[in-house]
């Protein structure tokens, strides 16, 4: 990505549009040849009690690569939960950013509104910098960062559905107003899903299962920082409108005149 | 006289030497005089990258040696691990 074109988040600048999550990796090695071919710099990891038995510490993998973490509450159910679970990760981290995730319910894992915009809330007002994870819904979006979100992270389909954007209309609309970056969290299946969130207009794209449940984690990690970057330039390229019928590229003044009875022979 | 003694002595001031709380779910015994900060240390081997809550509040690393704790504390100890 060019170093003119770079994301911003609250004040903070990266040059990677990619932010990755670590779960579901077939191993930490893969995940972190992954995360280093995606060339993320802020990638997201969850806070679980402490286990012994772990051998080898993802925070590890991130800090000696120089990748931000991003603490999120993944697996919380109400606002409670999730602000004591931001508080802890504060604690542990040393980080005052959280990525908010406050679910309704585990088959569909999609947010809950009313608890997310009070945990969102809170953890403002406690000097957090919130990125919500959120339903693709623009007023929602609107009151999230009425509340001082940093961003927006709207879903594109239910986590870890590869479904990709089932509703980029709402995407467009959530662009359109929003004065913060819009970052499509959860959905993404392959590469076209990520470019076609940066054509709509999404700062970043946020993703795990599509790279570290694909058959070659390494080798997706890749194709999603081509097509982040690609979506990217398209976005600022400015597309042609879609038309219902052909315009032609080649004009049709100079032609030859030609009899077009004639079929010449071969 | 052993019967004056016990009746000036109040049943609340007798500490018990072992109280029972739960780290991390897990039912534990630990002497009565035990901070947080031994609990912590017991149950993580990392030095850093771990925070603690003391019945749903978060305990800062910096109070933790000076933390006492009560019969039927629940105390929970976390660390990042891989998500989202």
């Amino acid at each position: 990505m060019a170093d003119d074109d770079l994301l911003t988040i609250a004040g903070t600048t990266f040059g990677s549009r990619l932010i990755m999550g670590t779960g579901g990796a077939p191993s930490l090695e893969i995940l972190e040849q992954a995360l280093l071919v995606s060339g993320t710099e802020l990638t997201t990891v969850a806070m679980r009690r402490v286990n012994t038995a772990t051998q080898g510490s993802v925070l590890d993998v991130l800090t000696r690569n120089g990748i931000r973490v991003l603490p999120n509450t993944a697996g919380c159910f109400t606002a409670g939960e999730a602000v004591l679970t931001a508080r802890l990760a504060r604690e542990a981290l040393g980080t005052d950013w959280v990525k908010l995730e406050v679910i309704a319910d585990e088959r569909t894992l999609l947010p809950d509104p009313i608890e997310l915009l009070d945990a969102a809330e809170t953890l403002v007002d406690d000097g957090f910098t919130v990125l919500p994870y959120t339903n693709d819904d623009p007023v929602l979006a609107r009151k999230l960062e009425d509340v001082g979100c940093a961003a927006i992270m709207p879903l594109g389909s239910p986590i870890g559905s590869g479904l990709g954007i089932r509703n980029p209309h709402n995407f467009q609309l959530i662009v359109e107003s929003a004065g913060v970056p819009v970052i499509l969290d959860a959905g993404a299946g392959t590469a076209s899903d990520v470019a076609l969130a940066m054509e709509l207009g999404c700062s970043a794209v946020m993703l795990a299962s599509a790279v570290t449940r694909a058959q070659d984690p390494v080798l997706m990690a890749e194709a999603m920082r081509h097509a982040a970057e690609a979506g990217r330039l398209a976005y600022r390229a400015g597309r042609i409108p879609r038309r219902f019928h052909a315009e032609a590229s080649s004009a049709m003044a100079g032609r030859a005149d030609l009899d077009h009875r004639e079929r010449p022979a071969f | 006289m052993n019967e004056i003694s016990l009746t000036t002595v109040s049943p609340a001031a007798i500490s018990p030497a072992v109280i029972s709380l739960t780290v991390n779910g897990e039912p534990r015994e630990v002497a009565a005089e035990t901070t947080l900060a031994e609990v912590v240390t017991a149950t993580s081997a990392a030095p850093t990258g771990v925070a603690a809550a003391l019945n749903e509040a978060v305990v800062p690393r910096s109070a933790w040696s000076a933390t006492g704790l009560r019969a039927g504390d629940r105390i929970e100890i976390l660390t990042a691990v891989q998500g989202g």
